[in-house]
């Protein structure tokens, strides 16, 4: 067991990578669930031990093979992503134990060797940008999550063929983003000679002004990463990639997918660009906030005009990306600390959303609309009522995370003196209180009248644990605080202001 | 008992009430007992509560953590232990109206209309008990979401407008304004605790106490000052019931009782006072007051008439807040206990008249006073009562908000509470003249339903019998300001 421990921070990114590799050709269609959920709990248990390994020793620098960084790939983890890996972590293996009917009911049967590879595959990368600490490294990761997202959207095509063309839409522009990221990467290796985060900070510290090419490659790294994690307006491909997956991986990826770009996007600002902070203010004050405000209202807007139920928590979800980097955008402590709760908090509300509208498309076969839901609340009781416990948390009602997150966020913009914003984030989340309640409409105050349906466990199971943990995080928030506490400290500790 | 379990149990019997009947729901006789008996068993709970306070005992009970400085605590303060004595003693009253009315009109869904019924009087009791700013806020929203199924209970595509229309004003209001005014106060003081004499001085920038007082009267819909008045005549689509307990008593009276627990408990009446930040919602309360009650007048509907007088009421409490003087502090608290009595009486008289004669509309009222006496007698009271008549409760409140405007030297405003009695008198009393003036005009069949007819009579005399006990409001009230 001992390389278990010495060479943790590998094994959370190379097992899932492994076990893909093993898995892809079986012909059994439980096999592969029943190992892949093996491997996740595996998975859990070094996450945990590698948060306990930092509580005792701050930061674990992993060099691959033993080779020095900069010339070597390194991992870092430290308290800004430890808290990430857990919630990663847990709840990657929650949606997996979700995933196994409702993902069977999507795919060909035989199919299903190659489906849990690529979702082993995506977990894998897209916990290596959680970890990873060179910047090529996470390009490298990147294209290996959009090359097993898109397949992975596209096995949404046994359903509707739409998802085709989300897949190629998510492609095209994926590919994009990811271009832009790497030609960044690019210029900053031409003018440092380094890709090791750490070793950049160093090196970017003596051209502390006015390099045209260094503006150059942070653009184009930042707005790589933007288009990459859904930032308005470069948000287009993510509502069909979502709304016309299957519905297991809508939960894996609106939980998890953009929130791990984020952070690196959040990181790459506070730690690595540090030194050149008269150009981050001008593009965190006159670029990411105004693009997050507006995507907190487009977003919200357009969710409001939603009939189909996963395109709704689509547009949702980029009018909660606003919220996350508008607390990104406000270079203050408490402003990043609001923003990687919110980052824990929505996971676990959009994942759980995401799980309820699933369940209900499982048990249709058909797209999920507002029209089609009604009488739910009756026939569906346990579901439906943990879908509630989502959507209040979503508008943000005491006794739930998302209030815990409303509260850091406002907190945040009172310290900054941002009071038209505070008075604009007040407005977007009663607007969604709209969206919301038409969902709730439909589940409960039709005139059709249902019979209760026998609910599936195997479902409703994983769905309660997340609303549970909704509860409990929303009343005993302090765990989830701490953790975004200790990542803001470490990241803000950097800055030179 | 203890002391803080008291405070639990209170809570938890409209609970198991609401769990009671949708248990036995087959069996509709035991299922509609348990708003009776939940009635009386927090009604008994508030009544020692409420002796307790009178004799300075401390009840609450703090849960676990809410936010850093903030429990989830239950705290009763004086105002809340009145408070909390209106709404259980009404509900008995309600839940007996309830069986009659709803049995009499053959309503649909009547089990989860006892269910929700009970559950936002649980809401109405927790925000009455509630010992800081951020509980009650809870409550409040779960008021506003249990009495949306009741709001809408008719689901026909009126009744789902006006729910639409109710939720999104309340729940609007609330998370646009209530709430950030919330989180200001904590920024500022780090403690959401009520304390007599209020948690503000000295530590609020005053030139910004007028915009949090703006927040805040806006932000609490529930209280119904133009313009955020529009959900209350919206939700007099649901069957009166309803509309009797909880749009004239629980809902409202959560809102003007949030509100002056903000004044008395959070600002603080002197704080206030001095800084003159509520001038402009004396004025504002005052032009409610008035507005309201013209159009009043223009209504037909009986219970349409009755929620405009109900907004117009409303603006006396939180003209008394406003105003932040001691005489208007103890008027505003007083009008909530006398106008509850007295509205819930009319409502009660207005569902009784659909019920026996199936007429909603003034103008069909005709001669109907011969055919149920009793009806319009109880009517009468109420309506002499909320005018402001001796010998009726109404009059002492009315008293103390005009001595109050006196001592806060705004005559103009004793000037308005004047002419708004005389409108008064003019729309409350005018079904009156016309059930005893009028000859029948159609024949109108008589459904017998005694158990709607009773509960106003014996509310109706309440307001008679409450105006010979002042002394003893009077006393109650005096203690409101301390805590």
């Amino acid at each position: 067991m001992n390389f278990l421990i010495d060479d943790a921070p590998a094994l959370v990114v190379v097992l899932p990578l492994i076990v893909s590799a093993i898995i892809a050709f079986m012909p059994s269609s439980r096999w592969p669930w029943i190992i892949s959920m093996i491997t996740l709990v595996v998975h859990l248990f070094i996450s945990f031990e590698l948060l306990s390994m930092v509580q005792t020793s701050g930061v674990i620098l992993y060099e691959f093979g033993n080779w020095q960084p900069p010339w070597g790939i390194a991992f870092k983890i430290d308290g800004i992503n430890i808290g990430l890996q857990i919630i990663f972590s847990s709840f990657v293996l929650i949606t997996t134990f979700y995933s196994r009917k409702i993902f069977l009911s999507e795919i060909h049967p035989d199919d299903s060797g190659k489906a849990y590879s690529l979702w082993l595959l995506a977990v894998g990368s897209l916990n290596g940008i959680i970890l990873t600490n060179d910047i090529f490294n996470l390009f490298v990761f990147l294209e290996i999550s959009a090359l097993s997202s898109i397949s992975l959207i596209a096995l949404g095509a046994g359903m509707n063929r739409k998802a085709l063309l989300a897949a190629f839409n998510y492609l095209i522009i994926g590919a994009i983003g990811a271009t832009f990221y790497v030609i960044g990467v690019g210029f900053a290796y031409s003018m440092t000679g380094t890709l090791n985060m750490s070793d950049l900070v160093i090196q970017l510290s003596q051209y502390s002004t006015g390099q045209l090419a260094i503006f150059a490659g942070m653009s184009f790294m930042l707005i790589g990463l933007m288009v990459k994690s859904a930032v308005f307006p470069l948000h287009l491909w993510l509502p069909p990639a979502y709304s016309y997956a299957p519905s297991a991986v809508s939960t894996l990826f609106a939980a998890l997918a953009t929130k791990a770009i984020l952070y690196f996007f959040v990181r790459l600002i506070y730690e690595v660009f540090t030194f050149y902070d008269h150009y981050l203010i001008i593009f965190l004050d006159y670029v990411l906030m105004p693009l997050s405000v507006s995507a907190i209202f487009v977003g919200t807007i357009i969710a409001i005009y939603q009939d189909d139920i996963k395109k709704l928590l689509a547009y949702s979800s980029i009018a909660q990306i606003g919220y996350i980097t508008l607390a990104f955008s406000m270079n203050d402590q408490s402003g990043i600390t609001a923003g990687f709760i919110h980052i824990f908090n929505h996971a676990l509300i959009k994942g759980g959303l995401f799980m309820a509208i699933g369940y209900f498309a499982f048990s249709s076969q058909d797209r999920v609309t507002l029209s089609s839901i009604n009488g739910y609340g009756q026939k569906y009781p346990i579901t439906s009522f943990a879908l509630l416990i989502c959507g209040v948390s979503l508008i943000g009602i005491p006794l739930t995370n998302g209030f815990v997150s409303k509260l850091y966020l406002f907190q945040a913009l009172y310290y900054n003196h941002m009071f038209i914003t505070i008075a604009l984030v007040a407005i977007s989340s009663a607007l969604a209180v709209i969206y919301f309640w038409k969902i709730v409409e439909s589940l409960w105050f039709s005139s059709i009248k249902t019979e209760v349906v026998s609910e599936d466990p195997a479902i409703y199971i994983p769905l309660w644990i997340v609303a549970i943990s909704i509860i409990i995080f929303g009343v005993f928030s302090a765990p989830i605080v701490e953790l975004a506490n200790m990542a803001s400290i470490n990241l803000f500790g950097g800055i030179s202001n | 008992m203890s002391n803080s379990s008291l405070i639990i149990f209170g809570l938890l019997v409209p609970l198991l009430s609401a769990l009671g009947s949708y248990v036995f729901q087959k069996n509709i006789n035991l299922r509609d007992s348990f708003g009776v008996i939940g009635g009386i068993i927090t009604f008994i709970i508030s009544l020692i509560i409420f002796d307790g306070i009178q004799n300075f005992q401390e009840f609450s009970i703090s849960l676990f953590p809410l936010i850093q400085g903030v429990d989830f605590t239950f705290r009763v303060t004086p105002l809340g232990s009145i408070f909390s004595l209106v709404a259980s003693s009404l509900w008995i009253l309600a839940s007996i109206y309830t069986i009659g009315y709803m049995r009499g009109a053959a309503e649909d869904n009547q089990t989860r209309f006892v269910i929700f019924y009970s559950i936002a009087i649980h809401a109405a009791l927790a925000i009455a008990w509630s010992g800081n700013l951020l509980v009650l806020f809870i409550f409040y929203e779960i008021l506003t979401f249990s009495t949306f199924p009741l709001v809408g209970h008719k689901q026909n595509a009126e009744s789902q407008a006006a729910g639409r229309v109710y939720l999104s004003i309340l729940v609007g209001t609330s998370l646009m304004l209530f709430l950030p005014a919330i989180f200001w106060i904590w920024f500022q003081t780090g403690t959401l605790d009520f304390k007599s004499g209020g948690i503000l001085d000295g530590k609020f920038p005053t030139e910004y106490l007028s915009f949090l007082v703006a927040l805040l009267v806006f932000g609490i819909g529930k209280a119904a000052i133009m313009p955020i008045h529009r959900w209350l005549p919206a939700a007099m689509v649901a069957p009166t019931p309803v509309s009797a307990l909880l749009h004239a008593v629980a809902v409202v009276k959560a809102g003007v009782f949030s509100f002056l627990v903000v004044v008395v408990y959070i600002i603080g009446p002197e704080y206030l006072f001095e800084s003159k930040a509520s001038d402009w919602l004396i004025w504002l309360a005052s032009f409610t007051i008035l507005a309201s009650s013209i159009i009043a007048i223009s209504k037909d509907d009986l219970k349409a008439r009755l929620a405009y007088s109900t907004i117009s009421q409303l603006s006396y409490i939180i003209l008394g807040a406003a105003l932040a003087t001691t005489f208007a502090i103890k008027g505003a608290s007083f009008h909530i206990i006398t106008h509850a009595i007295g509205k819930i009486t009319l409502f009660f008289c207005a569902g009784a008249i659909y019920v026996t004669a199936h007429v909603k509309k003034i103008s069909q009222l005709n001669g109907l006073g011969y055919k149920t006496p009793l009806i319009f007698f109880a009517y009468t009271l109420g309506a002499l009562s909320i005018i402001g008549v001796p010998p009726f409760v109404g009059s002492w409140s009315k008293f103390y908000l005009i001595l109050g405007s006196l001592e806060a030297d705004y005559l103009f405003v004793a000037i308005i509470l004047g002419i708004s009695s005389l409108l008064n008198i003019y729309y409350l009393l005018e079904p009156v003249f016309v059930g005893f003036r009028k000859k029948l005009t159609k024949d109108i069949h008589l459904t017998n339903a005694p158990l709607a007819v009773w509960p106003p009579v014996v509310t109706g005399l309440g307001c008679f019998v409450l105006f010979f006990f002042a002394n003893y409001f009077d006393e109650i009230i005096n203690g409101v300001l301390f805590l």
